[in-house]
């Protein structure tokens, strides 16, 4: 036994073990995040049950199953259901998604094994996703047009027509979306551009005539295209509420359903497998692709990728010059002396500061001090209301740029020592100067390094939520930072942040039982974006070491 | 006995008393000291134009040291002092107010070990000439020419300029890192050991490349290699512990050393 020890071997099997523990942990944990994530758009089947009352009535739920559990009995009776069953006992009991807003006080129901009388799931069950309201689950009975019935269930060709139907209301409702947002964003935008200058003219005492003439000509020229805009809006909102759905719904009463409403129809029972899979990755699609909907319960997350991607690359823009130029500061400049070992041991305890704490030094700073300067020197006529001087994607950036700034320094200045001396004698030696050596040899040289420290900001910003509910992140924005009005990128504006969004959707909506499933999948989300943004920042690192590979002596 | 090649012998120069028009450096009282240690102890000595001058001497003996005196390259040890002047064309390159950077471009130096720069071969040889402003591709693509065939090593890359300079044999790179120091025509070339990472084959062409070299340049080498100093070098000066021992024309030197100490490393009873 002593010589087994003496061998080593124990030691190899402990750290293999340490290893192997470390891989076991993320394995584990990308593996749950993504197959709980990614089981939320696999279709699943809508029950159709009849279940039994306590008072002996029977009534038929109609939904799909999200989660299960086992309860104790006792727990079961205390929530007022009666069961048949000894003391002590588990029994299931299901989450169903029974949707129909609009006739039910919650859309998620508890229901006990049990009482469960009958378990169906038919193949003409139909989930409507809707605009408002959320789901609705049904049994699709005809479609009317302008009052008339045009189709009914019992027709052999009843789904073409209705997918037609539903095509055609998706394309209007996509095309008055367009509309309202690039168009008639627009011009709101640039008529609050009109407003915002009619008031610095007169700040600035120059609001002539002529100015203030052509200000009204052109308010009336924005006016005039708003409103063959929005007739055209009108126009196609008319066409699009031509069409309505009758659907039996759980309590078997034919319901109308508009169909200007629905965004797609699915038959989940009725799919094979093939059909699963396209819809499995059509609803992937539309998740990383599509806004919001209903206090972020329903729809994609787009805006928030967009937000979280974006805030990280303004980051990675401001934090890389500075990190680096202190770097080489601190390396190649400043005396060895205690007060650069002082700044050195400060910076490397930066990196300890709590993140919240650094989000409200941004908000106290950034915010009030810098942006509302700037709001008084720059945008004097938007006051009182804030342009800089309000939380925004600019200050988020530069806050979390900050925060990420000890680790940019700490891995320039580990790869500017690492760089051979013979290379700097090489430069000096035909002539150039400190800062020209440094400049043209050292720092492209140290270039991977730099991106390793990037590479590490991006993973700990990406990250990073509880300083950004200070200084810029919002649970819904109404505008991206970047479009198509002049000058294209907002810095001032507020954005939604993947972070945010898992902590809004977890945390704050009406039914957080319902909303674990977008949880993960957000989560899952997150993990990819910042893996991805990962990736290309190594990507990038190993094509510089390959430029720059230092000569191996 | 090391064998003194003839050509050496055919130009002898009174080393102690030489003319200015002849002189390319002149080493006065220089000393040296790393903080408290005196590495340097008052040399003085005259590096005539376009020969080469080798500094021979055992490890640690301070010849590096002064060669690297000569561009100031110590200026970059921060515990380092000199007294003394070095005087280029009757100035002190260590009066204050001398622009180092210009200097260095006057006084050039190779390195022991190869030191090309991670870039094209091309970009390597037109670093100097970049760092100057020249931005002329014609003028560019002349200087690499010149400086490549100056540093025979034309021949072997002119169809990969282009290629990673380290994708050169050591051999060639060390060529290349001379081509590179003559592409700012400086006047004077110091060369710290350049051939002590190559191989025999490498080393043969240097030196040949040594001799070639001193057309233009005045060269000043050190090397530990006794059979190359008196192979390529018209003077040699022997340093021990620090001291300039004995600076002569190299077949006195080696023929018919003045001093003990000489006589003795040259036959190899220490170094």
């Amino acid at each position: 036994m002593k010589q087994w020890f003496r061998t080593g071997k124990p030691w190899i099997w402990l750290t293999a073990g340490a290893v192997s523990v470390s891989l076991v942990a993320v394995i584990g944990l990308v593996l749950m995040i993504g197959w709980r994530g990614l089981s939320f758009f696999w279709p699943t089947a809508i029950h159709q049950m009849t279940i039994e009352t306590a008072s002996g009535e029977t009534r038929t739920l109609i939904g799909e199953i999200y989660d299960s559990e086992e309860v104790p009995i006792d727990r079961v009776r205390q929530s007022g259901v009666e069961v048949d069953a000894s003391e002590g006992e588990l029994i299931t009991r299901y989450l169903m998604k029974i949707g129909n807003r609009e006739y039910v006080p919650l859309d998620f129901t508890w229901v006990v094994e049990p009482t469960i009388v009958e378990d169906k799931t038919p193949t003409d069950m139909a989930i409507i996703e809707r605009t408002k309201d959320g789901n609705f689950y049904g049994r699709i009975i005809a479609i009317e047009q302008q009052g008339e019935r045009i189709a009914g269930y019992e027709e052999a060709d009843f789904r073409e027509v209705l997918f037609d139907r539903v095509e055609r209301a998706v394309e209007l409702h996509d095309e008055g979306q367009a509309l309202q947002e690039d168009e008639i964003g627009r011009i709101n935008y640039q008529l609050s551009e009109l407003g915002l200058e009619e008031r610095r003219l007169k700040l600035e005492g120059q609001l002539t005539e002529q100015a203030l003439a052509r200000l009204e000509a052109e308010r009336e020229r924005l006016q005039a295209e708003y409103q063959t805009l929005e007739k055209a809006l009108f126009e196609i909102r008319d066409r699009a509420a031509r069409d309505t759905l009758i659907v039996e719904d759980f309590r078997g009463e034919a319901v109308a359903v508009p169909l200007y409403r629905v965004l797609d129809v699915n038959f989940p029972n009725d799919m094979h497998l093939l059909a699963k899979i396209g819809h499995f990755f059509q609803q992937i699609g539309k998740f990383v692709s599509e806004p919001p909907r209903e206090a972020n319960t329903e729809g994609g997350v787009f805006p928030a990728i967009f937000g979280t991607v974006f805030m990280v690359l303004l980051m990675s823009v401001i934090v890389t010059p500075f990190g680096v130029v202190a770097a080489v500061y601190l390396h190649e400049y400043a005396g060895k002396n205690p007060v650069t070992k002082l700044i050195r041991i400060a910076v490397i305890n930066l990196a300890g500061v709590p993140s919240i704490v650094y989000g409200v030094f941004g908000l106290g700073f950034f915010v009030y001090m810098v942006g509302g300067s700037i709001d008084q020197v720059f945008y004097p006529e938007a006051l009182p209301n804030p342009t800089f001087g309000t939380p925004g994607v600019l200050w988020s950036a530069i806050t979390l740029a900050i925060l990420t700034l000890p680790v940019v320094i700490v891995s320039t200045e580990e790869g500017l020592a690492r760089i051979p001396s013979s290379l700097r004698e090489g430069s000096l030696a035909l002539g150039a100067t400190k800062w020209e050596t440094i400049w043209r040899i050292i720092v492209p040289m140290a270039s991977p390094a730099i991106m390793t420290g990037l590479i590490l900001a991006v993973a700990r910003a990406a990250g990073e939520v509880a300083p950004l509910m200070l200084v810029g992140v919002v649970k819904s924005a109404p505008m991206l930072p970047v479009d198509g009005n002049f000058p294209y990128f907002h810095l001032d504006r507020k954005f939604m942040h993947l972070g945010f969004h898992i902590y809004d959707v977890g945390f704050q909506s009406p039914n957080v039982e319902a909303s674990r499933p977008l949880v993960y999948a957000t989560s899952f989300l997150l993990i990819t974006v910042i893996v991805g943004l990962n990736l290309t920042a190594i990507g990038v690192r190993n094509h510089l070491r390959e430029k720059y590979r230092a000569l191996e002596q | 006995m090391i064998s003194v090649s003839p050509n050496n012998a055919s130009e002898k120069l009174d080393l102690a008393n030489l003319t200015d028009d002849q002189r390319a450096l002149e080493i006065k009282n220089l000393s040296l000291y790393y903080g408290e240690d005196r590495a340097l102890h008052d040399i003085s000595m005259s590096v005539p134009k376009h020969g080469v001058t080798a500094f021979i001497g055992p490890s640690g003996c301070g010849k590096s040291t002064l060669l690297r005196c000569i561009n100031r390259m110590n200026d970059l040890v921060e515990s380092c002092k000199v007294k003394g002047d070095i005087l280029l064309h009757g100035k002190n390159i260590y009066d204050k107010g001398v622009d180092v950077a210009a200097l260095r471009r006057r006084i050039g130096m190779v390195f022991q070990r190869p030191n090309p720069f991670p870039k094209s071969v091309y970009e390597n040889v037109v670093y100097g000439l970049r760092l100057q402003g020249i931005k002329d591709r014609r003028v560019l693509d002349e200087a690499v020419e010149r400086s490549l065939r100056g540093a025979a090593l034309w021949d072997e890359v002119k169809d990969r300029l282009n290629a990673s300079a380290f994708s050169l044999s050591g051999g060639q790179q060390q060529r290349l890192v001379i081509a590179r120091s003559i592409a700012i025509e400086p006047e004077i070339l110091l060369l710290d050991e350049p051939t002590s990472a190559l191989d025999p084959i490498s080393t043969l062409t240097i030196e040949e490349l040594i001799t070639d070299l001193k057309q233009k340049y005045t060269v000043v080498i050190v090397t530990h290699n006794m059979q190359q100093a008196a192979r390529v070098s018209d003077q040699t000066a022997f340093l021990y512990m620090g001291q300039l021992i004995e600076y002569a024309n190299t077949d006195t030197l080696f023929t018919t050393p003045m001093e003990k100490r000489t006589e003795d490393y040259i036959t190899g009873r220490y170094g």
